[in-house]
């Protein structure tokens, strides 16, 4: 389904997504079993309350009965009654390196998910479809664990200091000029934390009086640096490029709300790929739009980076478009290059002003010396700056398993969420009890996959989701495919009915209350 | 050989009563609970619609005759008479 002819020849390669819908029966028995949950749970709690049943959940202690109470709302309910009957198959302890396969440790409960206890034993190789390894760089033998064993020999692992005062490092500005070479953008800042790199650095960029125009689906740590930057935030609908124009008009004719002054800076916020949809951003429209309307554009590169594009620099690379076009690109070291930490890419000034702003660089320890040596090492490879063709390999090896993997579960009739390319694959579950189903049987035929529910997803699309990885050869594919059929035989989760619904090809107003036309 | 495959499919089909009703997840007590309430309901159901439903649907089937035939009947009386 390509939307080349509607957006005038943005595209230079065909734009393949689809989210398969409900079908009206399935949603009509998942609700009847979180109705029974429900019902089962209020009986629990009232016999929690009344002393029938010993209480083993945080409650308030007997003086504060009578303040407002802190366990009543709907997440604590939830908490209680529904996700500590699937609790085993989350916090996994797992014991060697996370790649392509990892032993786990036996864990047993005998009260029902409340208490566990360890058996002992290591379940060994299990083959891993839920970790953040793109490129396969989790690996304690090769190259980049030689180099990062000789730099924690050199430099010790700790920095003890932030960037500002005694934590720069000559390694942290080697990696800040390999990254901007590596994104093609001008300069770099690289921080210690993932997460903290989106929530600390936004309020740096934007404050009240300013706009930002959010995806729906982004990500908490997105959200987070939104609410604490103060600014005005406005959402559009997920990936929805009439909605986002409807907003920008909007803004641009009506101003800020009371004083109908101009907006001082509009800024949207996306994400390269969507981890739990696995849709890909819309990036030429994005940036046709950002460039008509005057905005400004942070692009979320977090599982994009070195996972798409054919030499692995993202989601611009994909779409052939010039890293210029993005004012800041902001990705993170965690997923394709086995290390820790975030980056953020863009024009001179602005890292620069960045360097001296941003709460992260002026309170936040800087990046250990190993971990910067393990992202040098691997960025040097997949751009192919150590002499061999390993990181155009593994590249490619990612692309082809992506492909691979996605036909099959889509014949096999699964419903698969997300665009064609993204290596991010969601798998439908729906109903409650198959969360816990299915994470336990697959982990019986030693796959370890990530099932994930409310209130991470919607109450009624749960789904368990595949990370694939360069370093799955096609035997451990085929074998994860093997085993998935057969556990979607046994819960029945094969719902698809083939009809791919086209993504809506006119534009969105107010008369449009579907994204899909049936 | 039939008899085992009959087996198997039907502990399959109550393996997806499980998973549907959320009662793979219910501790045995609540299993319990949960099953008697279901089989008490539907016990009750049927034992009402077989004692009831043949009188309905005889009455019911008695007036649908009189509506369309209604005049016809009381002709054949008269002459009788």
């Amino acid at each position: 389904i390509n939307h080349i002819v509607h957006n005038g020849g943005l595209y230079k390669r065909p734009f393949n997504e689809a989210f398969e819908e409900t079908p009206m029966l399935v949603a009509v028995l998942t609700y009847v079993g979180y109705g029974v949950l429900t019902l089962f749970g209020y009986l629990r709690d009232f016999m929690r309350q009344w002393k029938i049943e010993k209480c083993q959940n945080a409650t308030e202690r007997e003086e504060q009965k009578d303040f407002v109470p802190l366990y009543q709302d709907f997440e604590n309910f939830y908490n209680r009654n529904l996700y500590m009957r699937i609790r085993d198959s989350w916090n996994r302890p797992i014991c060697s390196v996370p790649g392509a396969k990892v032993d786990m440790m036996e864990r047993v409960s005998h009260d029902y998910n409340w208490t566990f206890t360890y058996t002992g034993r290591v379940i060994k190789d299990i083959i891993n479809m839920g970790s953040y390894n793109y490129l396969g760089f989790a690996q304690k033998a090769g190259t980049c664990q030689e180099a990062a064993a000789k730099v924690l020999s050199q430099y010790g692992a700790g920095v003890c200091s932030t960037r500002q005062e005694m934590g720069n490092l000559d390694k942290h500005e080697e990696l800040e000029q390999l990254v901007a070479r590596f994104l093609g953008v001008e300069s770099a800042m690289a921080y210690g934390m993932g997460f903290a790199t989106n929530s600390m650095n936004i309020p740096a960029l934007v404050g009240k009086g300013c706009l930002i125009l959010s995806d729906e689906l982004n990500h908490a740590s997105l959200v987070l640096g939104a609410r604490l930057s103060g600014a005005t935030i406005r959402i559009f609908k997920h990936n929805n490029m009439q909605s986002l124009e409807k907003l920008l008009k909007d803004a641009i004719v009506h101003g800020q709300p009371r004083t109908r002054r101009p907006w001082k800076k509009i800024l949207i916020l996306v994400e390269g790929i969507y981890s739990m949809e696995g849709s890909i951003v819309r990036l030429p429209e994005v940036i046709a739009l950002k460039k008509k309307y005057k905005s400004y554009l942070y692009l979320d590169e977090a599982h994009s980076i070195g996972a798409l594009g054919p030499s692995g620099r993202g989601v611009v690379e994909y779409f052939g478009l010039s890293p210029e076009d993005v004012d800041v690109m902001m990705g993170t070291f965690t997923k394709s290059f086995g290390a820790a930490g975030g980056y953020i890419g863009g024009k001179k000034e602005l890292i620069d002003y960045l360097r001296t702003y941003s709460h992260s660089a002026v309170y936040a320890t800087s990046l250990s010396p190993p971990v910067v040596e393990q992202i040098i090492t691997s960025m040097k490879c997949i751009m192919g700056e150590d002499g061999t063709t390993v990181g155009k390999a593994r590249v490619q090896q990612l692309a082809e398993n992506t492909r691979y993997f996605r036909r099959r579960l889509k014949e096999m009739g699964f419903i698969i969420y997300g665009n064609e390319d993204s290596p991010v694959v969601p798998l439908m579950l729906y109903m409650p009890a198959k969360i816990g189903a299915f994470g336990r049987e697959m982990l019986k035929r030693n796959i370890g996959v990530v099932v994930v529910g409310f209130p991470a997803t919607p109450i009624i699309e749960s789904r368990a989701r595949f990370c694939l990885s360069a370093a799955h050869t096609k035997e451990m594919l085929d074998t994860a495919l093997k085993e998935i059929n057969e556990v979607g035989d046994l819960l029945q989760l094969k719902y698809s009915r083939h009809r791919l619904v086209p993504l809506l090809d006119r534009p969105f107003d107010e008369t449009t209350y579907e994204e899909t036309e049936d | 050989m039939d008899i085992k495959s009959m087996k198997n499919y039907l502990y399959w089909l109550y393996c997806q009563f499980e998973l549907i009703t959320c009662s793979y997840l219910m501790e045995p007590w609540e299993k319990l609970l949960f099953y008697t309430f279901n089989f008490t309901m539907l016990v009750t159901v049927l034992y009402t619609a077989y004692v009831f439903v043949p009188v309905h649907v005889s009455m019911a089937f008695q007036f649908v005759l009189h509506l369309l035939f209604g005049n016809q009947h009381e002709n054949t009386v008269s002459i009788v008479k």
